[in-house]
C-alpha cells in the first residue's frame, strides 16, 4: 500500500512553517483625526493589527493655562476654567472657585451650594451624554448620539437661561454665585429633566444589550485596579475597576453631603464597564438636581462683604463706601491672603485638583490645576499595547479625553 | 489632615522629613529632602497604603519674598490613601540646575507629571529615563512657567507675520511696530 509513488496530500512540516517576512509599521493617528476628539498624535507601532507600542503626544492646544493665570486677578482666572474642560464648564469654575474660597476661609451661603450643585451635575449630565453619544457614534451607532446630543441640547439650553453662555459659562464668583436662578426657570428644568430622563432611556436601550456594541466594548481597554491606581485614574475610569472613590463622597463639599446618591462601582476595568457606570451615573445626577430643586430654600447667593464680592449698583452709584469697595475690588482684585491650598471636586471625568499658591498681591502666584484626563491619558499606553487596533478607537472614547483639560 | 502619613514617616524615615507645618486650610504638609523623596514615596506606596497618585508640580520661587527664594524651586506631591480618606501633601526644595530623584519607578503616573515639571520649569530628575518635553515641543527654548520667562514669549515654529492694527494677541511676535 504505501509505496513512495503516491501523492501524499499532507502538506510538510517544513512547509507550514514557511512563512513570510514581516514588518512593523509606524502609522501616526492624529493629530486632526476623526476618531480623536481633541488633537492628540498617537504614534504607533503595528504589527499587523495588533499595537506593539504607542507614545500618545499632546500639546497641540496648550494655552499657556497657568502662565495666564499668575497674571490676572483672582476673578480673572474664571474664563480660563470654563476652558479646561468645555464640555463641563460649571464644574471648573466652582470647582475653582471652592479651592480659592477653602483658601481665604470664606463660606458660601446654603443656596449657592445648591445653585453649584444643581450646575455641576447639569454639567456631568451633560458630559456623560457626549461620552456615550461620541462612544456609539464611532461604533457606527449614529442612532444613540443623535438622541444623546438632543439630551444634551436641552440641558445647554436651561443652562444658557442660567448663566447666559452655551459652553463658556463663567458663572459663579468667589463667595457664590453672581446670579440667582432666573424665574420659571425651576419649572423647565423639570421638564427637561423628564425628557432627558426619556432620551438616556433611549441611548441606554440602544446600547446597553446591542450585541454588536457590547462585543466591541466587553473585554477592551481592560486596565487592572493596581495600575488605574498606579497612573492616577480618578472618577468613572477608575470606579470602572471597583475602587469606589468619588470625592463628593470621601470629601462632601456644597450640598452633597444633604442628598442621597449611590456611586456605581464596575469590576472588569473594560470600555463596557466605563461606559455602563456613565449611564448610572445619569440616573444618580438626575436625581441629585431634583432633590436639589426640592431641598433649596430662599435665600442670598452671595456672601454679604464688600471686601470679597462686587457691591449692589446702587451702593457703587449711591455711596462712597460702595464706590471704595468697588474700585478696589476692580483695580486690586480680591484679596487672598498669603498661604497655599490644595482642594480638589469631583469633576465629570474624575477628581479635578487645584493647588493655588497666594502672595497676596491679589493675583494666584501659582495656579496648578490636576485635570483629571492627564493622568488617565497617561495610561491609555497600558491600555492599548499587545491589543488590537480597532480597541484603541472605543478605549480613546470611554477614557473621554478633553483637550482643553489635558493640554491646559 | 494627613497627620498619619506623616507622623509614619517621622517614625520610619526620621531624616527624610526637614520640616512639617499646617496650611491655611489646616492641612498638613511635610517637607522632605530631596534624596529621601523616592525613600518616602515607596514608603508612603508599599506600607502605608498611599497608592492612587494624585499629581505632581512645581513653583518658581523666583518672585517671592527675599527670605523664601533660596533654594529656586519647590515641586509638589500630592498621593491619596482611599481607604483611610486622605491625602498626603509633600514638598521638595531644590536648587536650580539639581536633580530631584524620580519616583516614576514607584508611581507609574509620575511620568508625565515629572515630564511635565521639565517641560515647564526645567527641574530635573534623575533615573526618570525618558525625560522629554511635555506640552511643548523639542525645539522650545527655555522653561515657560519659569517667573523670569516672558508673558508674551512667542516661540513659534513657523514665522508669524506682523499684524500692525492687532495690538495684542498672536501674529506681533511680542515686537510692537
Amino acid at each position: 500500500m504505501a509505496s513512495g509513488d503516491e501523492y501524499d496530500p499532507t502538506p510538510s512540516e517544513d512547509e507550514l512553517e514557511a512563512h513570510l517576512q514581516t514588518r512593523n509599521m509606524v502609522i501616526n493617528l492624529g493629530p486632526s483625526h476623526p476618531a480623536t476628539h481633541g488633537t492628540v498624535r498617537l504614534r504607533i507601532e503595528l504589527d499587523g493589527e495588533t499595537i506593539v507600542s504607542m507614545d500618545p503626544e499632546i500639546g497641540f492646544l496648550h494655552r499657556g493655562f497657568q502662565k495666564s493665570c499668575e497674571n490676572v486677578t483672582w476673578t480673572q482666572v474664571l474664563p480660563y476654567t470654563d476652558r479646561l474642560d468645555y464640555v463641563a464648564a460649571l464644574a471648573n469654575n466652582f470647582g475653582y472657585l471652592t479651592a480659592v474660597e477653602t483658601l481665604m476661609g470664606v463660606q458660601i451661603p446654603e443656596r449657592a451650594d445648591y445653585i453649584r450643585v444643581i450646575g455641576a451635575e447639569l454639567h456631568r449630565l451633560a458630559s456623560h451624554l457626549t461620552t456615550a453619544g461620541a462612544l456609539a457614534l464611532e461604533l457606527g451607532g449614529f442612532t444613540a448620539f443623535l438622541y444623546a446630543l438632543e439630551a444634551r441640547d436641552l440641558l445647554t439650553d436651561r443652562v444658557t437661561e442660567l448663566t447666559g453662555a452655551r459652553l463658556t459659562t463663567s458663572f459663579g464668583r468667589i463667595g457664590g454665585v453672581n446670579r440667582d436662578l432666573p424665574p420659571g426657570w425651576v419649572e423647565k428644568l423639570t421638564k427637561t429633566l423628564n425628557k432627558v430622563e426619556e432620551l438616556a432611556a433611549e441611548v441606554d436601550a440602544l446600547l446597553t444589550r446591542n450585541r454588536i456594541f457590547t462585543d466591541r466594548t466587553r473585554g477592551t481597554g481592560v486596565i487592572t485596579k493596581e495600575d488605574a491606581l498606579d497612573f492616577g485614574f480618578t472618577g468613572p475610569c477608575l470606579r470602572a475597576c471597583g475602587v469606589d472613590y468619588d470625592v463628593r463622597k470621601a470629601k462632601p463639599y456644597w450640598a452633597y453631603s444633604k442628598l442621597t446618591f449611590n456611586t456605581p462601582t464596575g469590576n472588569n476595568g473594560d470600555n463596557f464597564d466605563r461606559y455602563y457606570l456613565r449611564v448610572l451615573e445619569i440616573k444618580e445626577s438626575l436625581s441629585m438636581v431634583r432633590q436639589c430643586l426640592v431641598q433649596m430654600q430662599p435665600g442670598p447667593v452671595m456672601i454679604d462683604d464688600w471686601r470679597i464680592t462686587l457691591p449692589p449698583k446702587e451702593d457703587v452709584y449711591g455711596s462712597i463706601e460702595g464706590v471704595i469697595a468697588h474700585f478696589k475690588l476692580v483695580m486690586e482684585g480680591v484679596p487672598v491672603p498669603v498661604g497655599e491650598v490644595y482642594h480638589s471636586t469631583e469633576s465629570p471625568n474624575g477628581e479635578l485638583g487645584w493647588y493655588l499658591r497666594s502672595d497676596g498681591t491679589g493675583r494666584p502666584y501659582k495656579c496648578h490645576v490636576r485635570a483629571p484626563g492627564f493622568q488617565i491619558l497617561a495610561g491609555l499606553k497600558r491600555m492599548c499595547e499587545g491589543r488590537m487596533l480597532a480597541d484603541l478607537i472605543p478605549t480613546f472614547d470611554t477614557i473621554n479625553m478633553i483637550g482643553g483639560e489635558v493640554e491646559q | 489632615m494627613s497627620i498619619f502619613a506623616l507622623d509614619q514617616i517621622q517614625a520610619q524615615l526620621p531624616e527624610a522629613l526637614a520640616e512639617r507645618y499646617t496650611d491655611r486650610a489646616g492641612e498638613a504638609w511635610g517637607v522632605v529632602r530631596p534624596e529621601h523623596i523616592k525613600a518616602v514615596a515607596t514608603l508612603l506606596k508599599e506600607r502605608l497604603g498611599f497608592r492612587l497618585f494624585i499629581s505632581m508640580d512645581a513653583v518658581d520661587r523666583l518672585h517671592l519674598p527675599p527670605e523664601q527664594q533660596e533654594p529656586r524651586f519647590e515641586v509638589v506631591y500630592f498621593l491619596k490613601n482611599i481607604e483611610r480618606n486622605e491625602h498626603v501633601r509633600l514638598k521638595v526644595l531644590i536648587a536650580e540646575g539639581a536633580e530631584v530623584p524620580s519616583i516614576r519607578a514607584v508611581f507609574q503616573g509620575a511620568n508625565w507629571a515629572e515630564r511635565f515639571v521639565w517641560d515647564f520649569y526645567g527641574v530635573g530628575f534623575s533615573g526618570h529615563g525618558d525625560l522629554r518635553r511635555m506640552l511643548t515641543y523639542e525645539e522650545f527654548k527655555g522653561h515657560a512657567l519659569r517667573k523670569d520667562y516672558p508673558l508674551r514669549g512667542r516661540q513659534p515654529l513657523i514665522p508669524e507675520k506682523p499684524i500692525r492694527d492687532i495690538f495684542r494677541g498672536p501674529g506681533t511676535n511680542g515686537v510692537q511696530d
